[in-house]
């Protein structure tokens, strides 16, 4: 029925798959699945419950909103606090707790917090009330980034006066070294992002192949799709082989998408930028060039929010990084919920701790 | 454009011009008619009643297959209907922002009277409030309702045995899909639209034909897995529903593809789920695939004594998982 949606969820396929992996699989072996979308995919699907007991499942630093810092959190609720600032954000970042409040805190004492789907909707909102000043809260990887790029040149031919963007966008490769480069970790191989990858091409995990020795397996997000990558990574570590393979031929060339990357370099520059449980990662970042300084929100309100305050208790660092459980958390499931999240890889939907609160372990 | 302007809610000849002209020609019927403080009528030789009420506060108010006065007939009958009760009397209380066109008033009152017929039920008392611009965003609907046991059943969440089915009267996810369709402005093929629909004479005839429901309820806000987990939690059994079974239509399906949403967390405003004992269970499946409401019924799963107080769903690849309520809003203002 749905083409490229049906086939990749066939049952028959699926347990091939399954049975595939169990009967080659003989070293015991950690995958990192980099990407939020594919934690939800394996936890909905019970994915890792279908592969035996050798593979060992850990979830990256592939979740937007969890991995932004604390501080950026509190310098968007910040923003959110001022007088005619509409503060406009992905659904995710609402409820997640800054040092002191939530922008859904903010947004029911203001009024001045929207949730949108797309920041084309912001620019519709800037034109249409003149009298405010929208602030988008540019959050996610090279796959959201285009777009925001986009969006902010476009404000800048349309002479959009009302519209800013606080770029929180942070980019994959430099977190992806930091977090295998990390001795704790002991990350085997890589599900590499599917997303990601149609905007970058395969080439950024080149070097985690080469130099690092660990096998990329990009792929998409249908459970055949993620069974493929793991019987496909299962396969290279039982030949001792490494390799870097693209299992998401349907979506992802090796060059990613040109005219994306342009426009995002266009208006983007590379910068440091912290992360929830790393700290200031160099060149992580992106950063709004000088060129478009007037549609910057940092650059715009200069906010200084001061000393943040990360929740005590809360791992959602050592999660980040793949090295610990949310089992392992004791907030989780008790003091940390869906309903009153304390740390962020409980809010976003696409969070470790969401996903396996929701689908239980 | 005639618009509702505040003297329209200021108690005085304008309002009486309003009632009259608008909602009693619309809501004809003798208790109305009478126009006293308060509906007096007859539930004299009942022994017991159901009685609910709730509020409309739905954006956009016209949408593909409803809009918010077929809403508020059909919710509240709704609710009368999924305790077993038969709904027979109904309030209408509105709040309406200064400006709004009374073109659209007018639209919804016709919405509400035909609404009303179709489900046997009468609207027999009302008020009219009018708010200054922006205090209210278009109009806001409060209706309650009064139903009456014919039977002697009772239903509740005790009732529920190990083995019971669990059936859904048909697709899910329709209501909410359409409405956020509506927002997101997105576009499709084919026409998404509301399930809303009055459920009271389809569950009035199983009441009347079958012995053995144990509960019902209509799966609105939160969708088929909210109301899951509210009827199983606490209790020492569990419900399994297999995703193989779960009726979704496709384009419902599409969209909550491309939303990244799941039709099970999705309000549906005409859909009723019902537990009956197993015995029982084809009778209802036919009554209910019998009724225009009904036509895709399907029994989803039962209740089980593994996962006691949980929901788990049964993926079509074979693995068991939690199912937990909705956590938070997936969508404001839905109905």
């Amino acid at each position: 029925m749905f083409k490229f949606v049906d086939e990749y969820r066939d049952k028959d396929l699926c347990r091939r798959l399954a049975e595939g992996i169990i009967g080659i699989s003989k070293k015991p072996f950690t995958i990192m699945e980099v990407c939020g979308g594919h934690t939800m995919s394996i936890r909905k699907n019970g994915i890792h419950k279908l592969i035996g007991s050798n593979i060992k499942l850990v979830s990256g630093p592939g979740c937007p909103v969890c991995v932004t810092s604390q501080k950026d959190i509190d310098k968007a609720i910040a923003l959110a606090r001022l007088n005619n600032v509409v503060v406009c954000t992905f659904g995710d970042m609402v409820d997640v707790p800054g040092t002191s409040v939530t922008l859904a805190e903010v947004k029911a004492e203001k009024g001045n917090v929207r949730v949108v789907y797309s920041v084309q909707d912001v620019l519709s909102f800037a034109k249409n009330e003149p009298d405010k000043h929208f602030v988008f809260i540019g959050i996610g990887f090279e796959t959201t980034a285009p777009t925001i790029a986009a969006a902010i040149m476009q404000a800048k031919a349309e002479k959009i006066k009302n519209f800013s963007v606080l770029a929180l966008n942070k980019t994959m490769p430099a977190a992806l070294k930091a977090v295998l480069e990390d001795k704790d970790a002991k990350i085997n191989a890589l599900i590499s992002p599917g997303h990601v990858s149609t905007i970058t091409g395969t080439g950024i995990y080149k070097f985690i192949v080469d130099d690092l020795r660990i096998s990329c397996c990009v792929a998409g997000f249908e459970p055949a799709d993620i069974l493929r990558a793991i019987y496909l990574l299962a396969e290279l570590r039982e030949n001792n082989k490494v390799s870097l393979i693209n299992a998401y031929e349907r979506a992802v060339k090796e060059n990613g998408n040109e005219k994306a990357k342009y426009i995002m370099y266009e208006v983007f520059d590379s910068a440091d930028a912290e992360w929830r449980g790393f700290g200031v990662i160099p060149a992580s970042g992106l950063r709004i060039r000088k060129e478009f300084a007037d549609l910057d929100a940092e650059k715009i309100f200069k906010i200084d929010v001061g000393a943040s305050k990360e929740i005590k208790g809360c791992i959602c660092g050592d999660i980040l990084r793949g090295i610990k459980e949310p089992k392992n958390c004791k907030l989780f499931g008790q003091k940390c919920t869906p309903m009153k999240p304390q740390g962020a890889c409980m809010v976003s939907s696409e969070g470790t701790c969401a996903a396996w609160y929701k689908y239980g372990e | 454009m005639q618009r509702i302007t505040i003297s329209h809610g200021s108690g005085g000849k304008v309002t009486h011009e309003l009632i009259n002209g608008l909602f009693v020609k619309h809501f004809k019927n003798n208790i109305l008619d009478k126009k006293e403080d308060s509906a007096v009528f007859e539930l004299a030789k009942i022994r017991r009643v159901a009685f609910t009420t709730d509020s409309y506060v739905v954006k956009p108010i016209f949408f593909p297959g409803g809009d918010i006065g077929k809403l508020a007939v059909c919710g509240t009958v709704n609710d009368i209907a999924v305790s077993g009760a038969s709904p027979k009397y109904i309030s209408s209380a509105f709040i309406i922002e200064e400006g709004f066109a009374v073109s659209d008033l007018e639209r919804i009152v016709k919405s509400m009277a035909l609404w009303a017929g179709k489900a046997g039920v009468k609207i027999v008392a009302g008020d009219t409030k009018v708010v200054e611009k922006k205090e209210a965003d278009g109009i806001f609907i409060n209706t309650s309702g009064i139903g009456v046991f014919e039977k002697d059943i009772i239903c509740g969440v005790e009732k529920i045995r190990i083995g019971d089915k669990i059936i859904i009267s048909g697709t899910i996810g329709d209501h909410g899909v359409a409405i956020l369709k509506e927002r997101q402005g997105l576009s499709f093929k084919s026409r998404i639209e509301s399930d809303a629909a009055p459920l009271g004479g389809m569950i009035g005839k199983i009441m009347e034909k079958t012995n053995g429901v144990k509960f019902m309820r209509d799966p609105t806000r939160g969708g088929v897995a909210t109301t899951l987990n509210e009827i199983i939690r606490g209790s020492n059994m569990g419900i399994l529903i297999e995703e193989e079974k779960i009726p979704v239509a496709k384009e419902v399906r599409a969209a909550c593809e491309l939303l990244g949403l799941d039709p099970l967390y999705i309000a549906n405003e005409g859909k009723v789920m019902i537990i009956v004992d197993p015995k029982e269970e084809k009778k209802v499946l036919t009554i209910l695939k019998g009724h225009e409401y009904g036509k895709n019924a399907q029994t989803i799963g039962d209740v089980a004594h593994r996962y006691p107080g949980k929901v788990c769903l049964k993926t079509k690849y074979g693995v068991t998982r939690i199912i937990d309520m909705l956590t938070g809003e997936q969508l404001p203002r839905i109905c």
